[in-house]
């Protein structure tokens, strides 16, 4: 059996909106509204959805980086939702994150040698010479030749900038790696390069990932699991390829099909979603897919459906599935 | 082969950027022909040259640092090269309209969406106010925008991406261009978007006939949408076939190496890397001699590294620009 590495439970993020005189709350976005999922060990989940859909506020919440508005985050066995920023600080040389963008997410004025290894001084992990030998040996391992440290940022290539990120995150040995949209802005060449790293690293290292992403493709190629969000809900999680031939989530299916295919021989069957994702800040009665749902029933506007299990590791959120 | 009318036919096009760090041989031999009512993909990664192309077409090269320094663009058989600007500006949104990515900064924030169509079609047309709201309202229509009177009043920032896509799509039909560049119209969108968009333009073009010009890095977006790819790297047309033979049997190292380094959505998860095009796109100041592909290519000669390879058809219609094509 695997272990459980981390767990959330009816996780909530609402951001508040403030408004009138007295700067009251006015209303929220729900960003994240109930997600539970959990990772094992070793594995790879993907959160797979359209913007806005609260992947990036999920992964971050997950961290800690925000705090819930409710919900339980677990990680190995030991609550930690309600931990102060100094009693996290312990648990965070664990769990990193990298970034989508290689360009704003890396210090333009520090040289790369001191950007990875910050994370080493904030910990205080090792003496000065260690620290420097870390770096060195962490540059080698993702690619980049250990004498370029004196170089600043944009002396790299968004590729190269991509394995700086990935070094920043791994130098102090996380478990946990949230991997937010870490090749969108490559190009297509580049990209090959990232996902093989991130993978080898991840067989070497006994990485965790969560991989948020928006390419069904990579999230085809990298993930054991996946859980497809929508409008702040998991409206399905399963094993990979139970997801993506099996999908049983009206939204699911119409996501999958609407993934072009590189095979101009490739002729499928097409659903396409009628309108434009809702506002999260009022978000539809009930089921929050049922105004681009096209099989949406009376119910679906009253009430919102259950989380059920239809198969040892695939949950889906629809009242298709409930009725009968 | 192709027994439709040429509409576009671009031989051997040069634009080069003259900057203070070097001169940059953006565009630096493309060759591309469209055919009428034809769907042509250009792809290719950031750097090569696609979006450079699409603005020389329409001679919108800022100048300077920009100039087109070489090559034909022909339009039903005349030289836009040969144009003066007057005669440019009947062209350009009239015959050749174009929609870009970001459909945000390409419209006005201070103009409602109706103002915007109107302006472009009595731009180019002798047709008084409540003709041109009347002939806006049915484009607007037509793209697929729902409440059309309503739409009409309404500024960019009160829609959607898709939506002001939509209206973009709107303003560059409106005047029924033979010819319509889409430089990464559907790049910023979400995918059930890119597939209502990709769904709107297929079903557009087969109402109204117009050729499309479709530029984008995405490999599975041409798949789809053209009937005819060429495959664009550091400025130049490496390879340029029917979309099915580019996909079914690439001859160039570059295109063969791309579609092999994509993670197919079909396939099941393997733990096997990617089989990946090593290296990086070659620098814009420093293009390396000879192929501009030999750093990268598994393949690469001495000959390579010294002699540039011309484009050679090898079969009917498929063109690569390679010493060593790889077998089909």
């Amino acid at each position: 059996m695997a272990t459980r590495l981390v767990e959330v439970q009816n996780l909530k993020k609402w951001f508040p909106i403030k408004g009138g005189v007295f700067a009251t709350t006015v209303a929220s976005v729900r960003a994240v509204d109930e997600v539970s999922f959990f990772i094992d060990q070793g594995e790879t989940l993907s959160l797979v959805g359209e913007s806005g859909s609260g992947k990036t506020t999920t992964g971050r919440t997950m961290l800690k980086l925000l705090q819930p508005t409710s919900g339980k985050i677990i990680y190995k066995g030991k609550d930690i939702t309600n931990l102060t920023p100094n009693q996290m600080r312990p648990l965070r040389r664990n769990m990193q994150i990298m970034f989508q963008d290689p360009y704003g997410s890396l210090n333009p004025r520090m040289p790369v040698g001191d950007i990875i290894q910050e994370p080493l001084d904030v910990h205080s992990i090792g003496t000065r010479k260690e620290r420097r030998q870390a770096v060195a040996t962490m540059m080698e391992t993702v690619g980049l030749r250990p004498e370029y440290e004196k170089r600043y940022p944009h002396e790299f290539s968004g590729g190269q900038r991509q394995r700086i990120g990935v070094a920043r995150a791994l130098v102090i040995n996380p478990e946990l790696l949230v991997l937010d949209e870490p090749i969108s802005a490559l190009d297509v060449s580049i990209q090959s390069q990232i996902i093989n790293l991130l993978q080898e690293l991840q067989q070497r290292l006994n990485l965790t990932y969560l991989f948020i992403a928006h390419d069904l493709a990579v999230v085809r190629h990298m993930s054991d699991r996946v859980a497809v969000m929508y409008l702040g809900k998991i409206v399905e999680t399963a094993d990979n390829d139970e997801l993506f031939d099996h999908p049983l989530h009206p939204y699911t299916q119409a996501l999958l099909s609407a993934v072009p295919v590189p095979d101009p021989e490739v002729k499928r069957e097409r659903i396409i979603l009628q309108g434009d994702v809702p506002s999260p800040v009022n978000p539809p009665s009930g089921c929050h897919f049922r105004t681009r749902c096209p099989y949406a029933m009376p119910i679906c506007k009253e009430q919102e459906p259950l989380v059920i299990e239809v198969a040892p590791g695939h949950t889906v959120a629809c009242h298709l599935l409930t009725k009968k | 082969m192709d027994n439709r009318e040429v509409l576009v036919d671009i031989k051997n096009l040069r634009t080069f950027f003259y900057t203070e760090d070097g001169v940059v041989p953006a565009v630096d031999g493309i060759d591309l022909t469209i055919h009428r009512g034809e769907v042509v993909g250009l792809v290719g990664e950031s750097g090569c040259g696609k979006s450079v192309t699409a603005l020389s077409i329409l001679r919108l090269i800022p100048n300077p640092p920009g100039k087109i320094i070489g090559g034909e663009i022909f339009f039903h058989g005349q030289d836009l090269l040969k144009k003066n600007e007057e005669e440019m500006r009947m062209i350009r949104g009239d015959k050749i309209s174009m929609i870009f990515q970001e459909p945000m900064t390409s419209l006005n924030p201070v103009y409602t969406i109706g103002d915007q169509i109107s302006e472009a079609i009595t731009l180019h047309q002798k047709i008084d106010g409540a003709e041109s709201k009347k002939r806006t309202i049915e484009m607007i229509h037509l793209v697929g925008i729902p409440e059309p009177e309503r739409r009409f009043s309404q500024y960019p920032h009160e829609m959607s991406g898709g939506m002001r896509q939509r209206v973009m799509i709107a303003m560059a039909l409106s005047s029924n261009p033979e010819l319509l560049i889409s430089d990464e119209a559907t790049t910023a969108l979400d995918v059930t978007i890119q597939a209502q968009i990709l769904d709107l333009m297929r079903g557009l073009q087969k109402k109204l006939g117009m050729a499309i010009l479709i530029i984008t890095h995405n490999l599975a977006v041409v798949a789809e949408m053209a009937e005819t790819i060429s495959i664009a790297y550091a400025g130049k047309i490496v390879e340029s076939a029917s979309a099915k033979e580019t996909f079914k049997s690439p001859r160039h190292p570059y295109t063969y190496g791309l579609l092999q380094s994509i993670p197919k959505f079909t396939e099941k998860k393997t733990n096997e890397p990617l089989p990946a095009i090593e290296g990086m796109v070659p620098s814009p100041y420093h293009m390396p001699k000879g192929c501009r592909f030999n750093p990268r290519c598994p393949f690469a000669t001495e000959k390579c590294r010294e002699e540039e390879p011309e484009i050679l058809e090898l079969t009917p219609g498929h063109l690569v620009r390679c010493f060593y094509p790889i077998e089909s």
